[in-house]
């Protein structure tokens, strides 16, 4: 059965003291649920995203809490949470997908949602995606995996921290017209190359901020989603794949083979090309993340990454713009809502609704990355 | 925490992998099943005592990383003490990883040194 | 033939130099070298601790005789700087070491004659028959209070003596001198050790090492010419020099143990530390008297004869040349790493 995103919303990203962990939801719903112009009664499930209510705001058992709050307790509807640490919001999106799919619900809604900014030191929850007892013991904590990375790129295919840099660059020019977006202002290569490291080659401004935000999206039936709206934005695949959790374990560590494994899926089951992808929201948590992921999408052949950004290829304007909402990097990286933030704003692109960052664009690509790589969630949505 | 730590005492004091005597593969830190074989694999554990080298390596929050790559294909992710880059060969040194605050118990492991 | 199987020692690579401390105290740098015969003494990484330095010393040990690590039935450490009041370090370094289970362990604590204790536990236990192998450890971080005279001298290291039958260096008698004086000591929960200044010289050091050396020879009919080389407790380098003098040694027969020179005190290791030095050299038949001195106070006093079996014995790297290769710091560094300030 086909699946159509029928309405989208999200927070704006940021430090939202403001903000609690169940305001977010709620303004994050509610919005989709008016962009998809429906009461909410119709909803016969909701997935959440959300990778560590637990350590973040001393909350479990949200999937429920969020339902009641958010008004649905009188239907009695299923609420799952997902949790694939920062691709809990794609895994949950494929979740919703797989449910529509299968027949199994009509309409659902897939969100996600991180309240970051209440504890003390969010990149340490953030470290615990990576193997606690082998990888962050030895004091690595996720900078430092895909620094590792990073230099290995940099030391065998000539990567420059330049090049890096450029891509910081790239997603904050993007940023500056996204209203949901963290940083709205423009660096420059120097403002970048004269960061602090924070794992040696990576600088502050290789990485993404962590976020307060939420999002979510509506998906329905084909028959539902043409009833109810003039723009429904088609799934034409949603793939997830898993590698082995250490860069220890992995044979090339400068290839996500989860990334690999599931957009190659993902190719295949939509008959969508690499080449016919016209715009993609990447998970750039860190720079070289993006790089790499030109590589493994089949955006550029492995090693010449920096080729792409280097020519432009990446910006708007280019032949793949690629996260022209300013990405993980200056949009924000509300952990578990992310990956529902990508298909937000690649919704909004494909129904030509992106303002002064449209790209004119018929297929979409978004990955959306858990950890350092274990787990790779690749959708692709047409118009 | 405690029984956290003491349970990986063995494997971190020395450099213990696994070996899957069916396909020939290593592994580091030790694991039951062999991903090549599965359940025809026979999984032993091995120490490693040789030198390594070092495949890649950041510095985060003043510690040096790294990935260390043994003769028989084995990686293993630890600190380094001392000057090093990529190529550099290292031997394994018995050193303190961190501890449980001031009055917790202190974590040893295998961190390594710079060969001269 | 009951002896020394094996020897290992580590030397953390970090070394401070007498001036960088007489910079920060406005001391007479000259006058402390000349007074001391001190020059700079050895200092451990941040990670590094007294656990880490005996494991290191005992697997060195270990790896140059071809001794399955289970076949040690005992393994002591001593020291007066072990990282848990209580807990011991000798299961640590079992575990790193491969011991296994079975083996009898204890930490000691004799100020700095612990582990020369420890060698005499593993002589009796093995001449008993209770173990194949005895292995004592003497480890320290020595402790001084910033600013204490103590300070230029408190150094770091670890030696590890393997104790068996068939050895490179008979153990042919052994002599300990005991008694109750308060020079040197750290109360429970005191950070630094206090020490009598002065008394610590003749009613403490010298009488101790005298007394011992010299039941020591009475007892078994040595007298001072037949020892080839002699070591003693190294707290400076002008005490083991008089020491040696007040017992009919010469300057040559005491050189090659003299590490305090370079590396400092190294306490529990510090006697020993100079019988490695001349372990490294000794040739088959010649004889060795060792002497420790621990401060509360006592003395062990062996003759060490050196065996054919030292010819085979691989020997690389000796301490001498392990010392040469050091990096130095300032005082900052100094307190960061001895983890005074954090």
């Amino acid at each position: 059965m086909k699946v159509a995103i029928i309405g989208v919303g999200t927070t704006e990203f940021g430090e939202l003291w403001d903000e609690s962990f169940r305001s977010l939801f709620l303004s994050a719903g509610l919005s989709a649920l008016e962009d998809a112009g429906i009461s909410g009664k119709e909803i016969e499930a909701i997935y959440i995203g959300n990778m560590s209510a637990g350590k973040f705001v001393d909350q479990e058992h949200i999937a429920a809490l969020i339902a009641d709050h958010a008004g649905l307790a009188e239907f009695g509807i299923p609420a799952i949470r997902v949790e694939n640490a920062d691709a809990s919001g794609g895994s949950a999106f494929r979740q919703a997908y797989m449910a529509v799919a299968s027949g199994m619900h009509d309409i659902v809604i897939a969100a996600g949602i991180e309240k970051v900014s209440d504890a003390s030191d969010p990149m340490e929850v953030l470290s615990s995606a990576i193997d606690q007892e082998w990888e962050r013991f030895v004091g690595a904590n996720l900078p430092a995996i895909y620094a590792i990375i990073a230099r290995l790129h940099m030391h065998k295919f000539g990567t420059k921290e330049e090049d890096l840099a450029m891509i910081a660059v790239k997603n904050h020019k993007n940023a500056v017209h996204n209203p949901k977006a963290q940083f709205r202002k423009e660096i420059s290569i120097e403002d970048v190359m004269s960061s602090p490291y924070v794992a040696e080659p990576l600088k502050v401004l290789d990485c993404a901020p962590l976020s307060d935000g939420a999002s979510a999206v509506v998906l329905a039936n084909e028959e539902i989603a043409k009833r109810l709206c003039d723009t429904p934005v088609y799934v034409k695949a949603c793939t997830q794949a898993s590698d082995y959790f250490s860069i220890q374990n992995r044979r090339d560590i400068l290839t996500f083979e989860a990334v690999v494994k599931a957009s190659r899926k993902a190719y295949k089951i939509s008959k969508i090309e690499p080449k016919d992808i016209n715009i993609a929201e990447v998970h750039d948590s860190f720079t070289i993340a993006e790089l790499i992921a030109y590589e493994d999408l089949g955006f550029a052949k492995k090693g010449e990454g920096a080729k792409l950004i280097r020519e432009g290829e990446t910006e708007i304007g280019g032949r793949i713009p690629v996260n022209t909402s300013g990405g993980l990097k200056a949009c924000g990286h509300a952990v578990g809502a992310t990956g529902i933030r990508q298909i937000v704003d690649l919704v909004i692109q494909l129904r030509g609704e992106a303002g002064k960052r449209q790209v004119n664009a018929e297929n979409a690509l978004a990955l959306n990355i858990g950890g350092s790589g274990a787990t790779a969630v690749v959708s692709i949505l047409s118009r | 925490m405690v029984p956290r730590i003491w349970r990986r005492i063995r494997y971190r004091y020395n450099v213990i992998a696994s070996y899957c005597e069916s396909c020939g593969s290593y592994y580091y830190p030790q694991r039951e099943i062999c991903p090549k074989c599965r359940r025809r694999g026979i999984v032993k554990e091995v120490e490693i005592n040789d030198e390594g080298t070092v495949l890649s390596y950041t510095v985060v929050n003043g510690r040096k990383i790294a990935l260390i790559e043994f003769k028989n294909g084995t990686r293993m992710l630890a600190e380094v003490c001392g000057d090093i880059e990529i190529g550099s060969r290292v031997k394994k040194a018995f050193r303190r990883y961190g501890e449980d605050g001031e009055a917790g118990i202190i974590y040893y492991g295998t961190k390594f040194v710079p060969i001269i | 033939m009951i002896g020394i199987v094996s020897y290992g020692t580590y030397i953390p690579k970090f070394r401070i130099k007498v001036e960088e401390i007489a910079r920060i105290w406005n001391e007479d740098a000259n006058a402390i070298k000349q007074n001391l015969g001190v020059f700079e003494k050895a200092v451990p990484d941040v990670d590094e601790d007294t656990a880490t330095m005996a494991v290191e010393a005992g697997r060195e040990a270990i790896s140059r005789v071809r001794i399955r690590p289970e076949k040690i039935g005992a393994v002591f450490v001593g020291s007066e700087s072990h990282p848990y009041a209580v807990k011991p370090t000798a299961t640590i370094v079992g575990e790193a070491l491969g011991i296994g289970n079975y083996y009898f362990s204890a930490d000691l604590e004799f100020a700095c004659k612990a582990a020369t204790a420890g060698i005499q536990i593993c002589y009796a236990m093995v001449k008993a028959g209770m173990i194949e192998y005895g292995l004592s450890i003497g480890s320290d971080v020595a402790q001084a209070r910033p600013g204490d005279a103590l300070e230029y001298t408190a150094g770091a290291g670890a030696v590890a003596i393997l104790v068996g039958k068939d050895p490179i260096a008979e153990i042919e008698a052994t002599v300990s001198y005991t008694s109750d004086t308060p020079d040197f000591w750290r109360r429970d929960l005191q950070p630094y050790p206090s020490h009598g200044g002065r008394f610590t010289g003749s009613p403490a050091y010298f009488r101790h090492i005298v007394s011992a050396a010299k039941k020591l020879m009475e007892d078994f009919g040595y007298s001072a010419k037949d020892f080839d080389f002699a070591v003693f407790h190294q707290p400076n380098a002008k005490f083991p020099q008089r020491v040696a003098s007040m017992l009919g040694f010469n300057e040559e027969k005491i050189a090659d143990g003299m590490l305090v020179k370079v590396v400092g005190n190294t306490y529990s290791a510090s006697s020993l530390l100079g019988l490695c030095g001349i372990l490294d050299k000794a040739m088959p038949d010649q004889r060795i008297l060792l002497v420790s001195f621990g401060s509360g106070a006592g003395s062990d006093a062996f003759a060490i004869r050196v065996t054919e079996k030292i010819l085979d014995y691989p020997r690389n790297r000796r301490v001498w040349d392990k010392v040469k290769n050091c990096v130095y710091i300032d005082y900052a560094l100094y307190l960061k790493h001895r983890r005074m300030i954090k």
